[in-house]
Parts: C-alpha cells; structure tokens; sequence
C-alpha cells in the first residue's frame, strides 16, 4: 500500500504546501518586516505592525469585529434552537425540513447578502411598504450601519448553527424529557436543565462555525455596511490594496488565523467526533 | 386520566404548536428574502414598485456583453478547478482512509477555517513574490490555483464521508483474489465512491462559482469573473439586472445542490 498510498497523498502535500503553508509562512514573514517606500516590504525586522494593532484606532476595529462576530453569532444561537428542536421532534417531513435550511446556504453568498442590501435600501420593499401605509414619511435608512451588517452575518451563517444542533438533538434520547416531565419539570425547565446541557457539544460547533467566519468576514460588512461599519477583514483588504501596507496588513492576517485555530482547536477538543 | 396528566399534555402540545409557529416565522426568514429578490426580477419598473410582469432585466442581463465574457470566465475557472481539486482531493480522502495522517487533515481543516480574506491576501502575496523571478503577473491561472486550494479540502471531507460507510474488507477480498492495489482501487472503490465524488465535484463547483473574495484578490486584468461583476453593481446600488442575473444563479445553484444532495444520499 505504501507506493500508492505516496502517489495518492503527493498532490494534496504538494498542493497544501506550496498554497496554503507557504503563502501563510510569506505572510508571516511580511508581518515582521517595514514597509516599503512605494509599497512592498523591507528590513528591517520588527514588531510594530503588531504593536499598531493595539493602537486604540485598530485596536477599537478589531473589538468592534469581535463584538459584531459574538452578538451575530449569540443571535443565531437564541434563533437556530427552537428550529432545530423543531426539526428534530419533527416525524414525517424531517429530510424536507433540514433540505429547507441546507438549500439557501448553499445558493450564491453574494446572491443572499444583495437580497438583503435590496431589501434594505431606501426604495427597498420595507421602505417601500412602510411608506405606501403610512406608517413612515420619509424612508428610513436601514441599510449601511452594524444592525444591517449583522443581519448580513446572521442571515448567511445561520444553518452553520442549525445542523450540528439538529445533530445532537437528534441524538439525545426523548425518555430523558419524559423522565423530567414525570418528575414535575415544566417545559421550560425541562429546556433549560435537560436540553440545553445535553447539547453542549452542538452549541459549542455551532458557535465555532458561525463566530470564525463572522470575525473574518468580508462580504457582508463591505455590501451592507458601506463604508462606516468596518470590520477586521476590511481592514485587512484595505491594507493590502488601497493603503499598501503589507506589513501591517499580514500582522492583522496572522493575528485572525490564530484567532481562527484556536477556534479549531476548541472544536476539536469540544464537538462529537463524528462531525469530522 | 389524571387533571395534573391532561394539563401536562396540553402544554406539550401548546409548546409544539408554538415550535411549529416559530419554524414557520423561521422559515419565511431563510426564503423570503430569496422569493422577494426572484419575484422582483420580473418587475417592469426600476424600484420595489410592481408596475407588471416584464423580461427587461433578463434581456439586460443577456445583451450585456462584460456580463457574457464574466460568466464565461466563471464557467471556465468553475470547471477546470473542479477537475483539478476533485482528483486531488479524492485521492488524498483515499489515502487517509487507508492510514490516517493528523498532520495532512489537520492542514485540511485549517484551510477549511481561514478565513477566505486571509487566504485571498496570502495568495496575492505568493504570487507577488513569485513575480520577482518570474515575468508573469495575475491571470486566468491564478484564479484557478487559488480556486483549487480551498476546494480540496471541501471535496476530501465529502469524499471522506462517503468513504466512511464502505467496508475496506471488499478490497481485501478483490486483492486475496489477485488484484493490485491500484486494480482493487480502480475496480472496486471507485465505483462504489462515485456517488460521493460526483457530489464532492458539485460542491466544489457551486463554491468555485460563488467566490467573490479571494478571486478578487488574485484576478489580473482580463480574468473578471461573475461574482466580481456582481459585487461592482451591487457596490453602487441595487438594480433590477442583478435581480434577473441573481435569479438564473439561485435556480442553476439550485438544481446543482438538489442533485448533489440526492446523490449522497444514494
């Protein structure tokens, strides 16, 4: 088996290595050097761009993204539950069900955060409703701020939050409930004492897939933020487009990647095996 | 039965009546957004207004030529890095069923999990150090490269899946009989793999076809795919024409996911 086994795995290392390890190991590298005088990188080696991040402007961006991720990703949370439970408990339907949330998250990303900047804009269909009842003079502006943003990020992300939900209440064992109601529990209490700590490792993977590509996002904050409402990877891009910062730039870029494997480590150490 | 019992019975079904009323609400707020943006793409007039059915926009889309040479790219970069990462990826699913390698799928996982801002910079930096000694610049080709890297590890996880619920006696059996390695592979393996692989392609096909972020980043002059077409539009506004070319994407994407779908699950 070895030979072929080596022949098998040599275009994937080879891959792996050359396109995703060395462009990351440059990047690291990048973030260590100065910045060139008409772009580019120089020497000598330094730990300023690192230094720069805590500079309260970025350092507030960076926050600002943090508490944009986690808001996004405790709203999927509170929102993915109830339907996940909902699929789970459902009996005939159970696989259209789950078909109905797989399905748009897989459409087109840039499709489903444009639905939204169309939605949202000021001759947009909640504009354009409110208006033609009444309830508003003048079109609100909805889009182009963090609420329109983080709409974006929960709309796009939340099926990464339904399915290993769904996954472990599908597992959980319903006599348990029954067991809790005998014993007086109220359904509420029942949720919070029986369910919720029973899937404890399908909030924790749905936290990680949902908070990791909220931090870094790009997309969302760019369309229906607008200029204002900047998060991490804007910065990022803007660094090595606009500003030609590279330096400063692959310092943010490290900073989110180990950010982005903690998180993978925590998922691994967290979630059911199985979901790997 | 007991009064305690029958109150008991009643809230469960008032709390999956509730479920079944809150699923409803969430449902509506996973398609409607997608039905508006659909329903609108037919609109005679320019805003939210519905002024009548018309194919205007449609006719926009198809008589804009940046929008044709667009999607041919997208169609073009979409297909090649599907055969490249589908093969790659396969074979790797492949090897690492036969023997793990923690350091191989960890790397694949960490792919998987940066974010696509970081690999499009990481990219754009490769190929901007590779240039210093090479007199190339970003192409057609970079895109496809870029494309490739973060598909394999889409495809090796569906595959990987798939590869799962096979029983690696089968094979042992074909080679007891006298097969290679790479005969009980080709003729036993693979094609009980297919399902899986063919699912794997489309997954990496929809993905490819959708990435705006790193191909923006990687994309010379004369390689503008689709989405990035898109993304300029949308930046100044809304207009109906991304309506009607939203549309052809979400039923195109559409029938692709159902197949691939049915096809895991055969």
């Amino acid at each position: 088996m070895n030979r072929l086994r080596f022949w098998f795995l040599l275009p994937a290392w080879v891959w792996i290595v050359f396109l995703f390890i060395a462009p990351l190991v440059i990047v690291c590298a990048y973030s260590l050097l100065t910045r060139g005088t008409y772009g580019g990188v120089e020497l000598p080696w330094t730990l300023e761009s690192y230094a720069r991040i805590l500079d309260p402007l970025y350092g507030a961006i960076l926050l600002r993204s943090i508490a944009i991720a986690a808001s996004a990703t405790a709203l999927c949370l509170v929102l993915a539950f109830p339907l996940a439970l909902f699929i789970s408990r459902s009996k005939r339907h159970k696989n259209l069900y789950l078909h109905l949330v797989i399905l748009p998250f897989w459409t087109s990303f840039l499709v489903r955060t444009y639905a939204w900047l169309f939605l949202l804009r000021d001759t947009g269909l909640f504009n354009t409703v409110l208006t033609g009842t009444g309830v508003i003079r003048a079109p609100l502006s909805l889009l182009y701020n963090d609420a329109a943003v983080l709409i974006g990020l929960v709309y796009g992300f939340l099926p990464f939050m339904v399915l290993p939900l769904f996954a472990t209440l599908e597992r959980m064992d319903p006599s348990l409930l029954e067991a809790a109601a005998d014993l007086g529990a109220r359904p509420w209490a029942a949720f919070f004492r029986v369910i919720v700590p029973l899937s404890k490792a399908g909030i924790w993977a749905g936290t990680v897939l949902v908070f990791v590509p909220c931090l870094g996002a790009y997309l969302t904050p760019d369309l229906l933020g607008g200029g204002k409402a900047v998060m991490v990877g804007n910065l990022v891009q803007n660094q090595f487009t606009t500003a030609r910062d590279w330096p400063f730039g692959s310092a943010i870029s490290i900073t989110l990647m180990l950010l982005a494997t903690m998180a993978l480590a925590l998922f691994n150490w967290r979630a059911p095996k199985e979901m790997l | 039965m007991s009064p305690s019992l029958a109150a008991r019975n009643n809230q469960a079904a008032g709390t999956g009546r509730g479920l079944g009323v809150y699923a409803a609400l969430a449902y509506a707020f996973l398609h409607l957004p997608l039905v508006t943006l659909i329903v609108f793409s037919f609109n005679a007039s320019r805003f939210t207004l519905w002024e009548g059915f018309s194919l205007r926009w449609y006719r926009a889309v198809f008589t804009d030529p940046e929008m044709a040479d667009a999607a041919w790219t997208s169609v073009v970069v979409a297909i090649v890095s599907t055969a490249i990462s589908t093969i790659v990826g396969t074979l790797a699913a492949y090897a690492l069923w036969k023997r793990r390698s923690r350091l191989l799928s960890g790397s694949l996982y960490l792919s998987l999990v940066t974010p696509e801002i970081v690999t499009g910079v990481s990219l754009l930096a490769l190929f901007q150090w590779a240039f210093r000694w090479l007199n190339w610049q970003l192409g057609l080709y970079t895109v496809i490269l870029a494309h490739v890297s973060f598909s394999i590890a889409y495809v090796a996880i569906v595959v990987s899946a798939r590869l799962r619920t096979l029983d690696p006696a089968l094979e042992e059996a074909a080679m007891d009989l006298g097969a290679t390695e790479w005969r009980a592979f080709l003729r036993v393996t693979l094609p009980s793999l297919m399902p899986g692989i063919v699912a794997a392609a489309l997954l990496a096909l929809t993905i490819s076809f959708d990435d705006y972020v790193i191909t923006s980043l990687v994309a010379g002059v004369d390689s503008t795919t689709l989405p990035m077409v898109i993304y300029a539009m949308a930046r100044r506004g809304a207009n109906p024409s991304i309506n009607a070319i939203s549309t052809l994407i979400v039923v195109i994407f559409g029938a692709i996911i159902l197949i691939s779908e049915r096809m895991r699950e055969t």
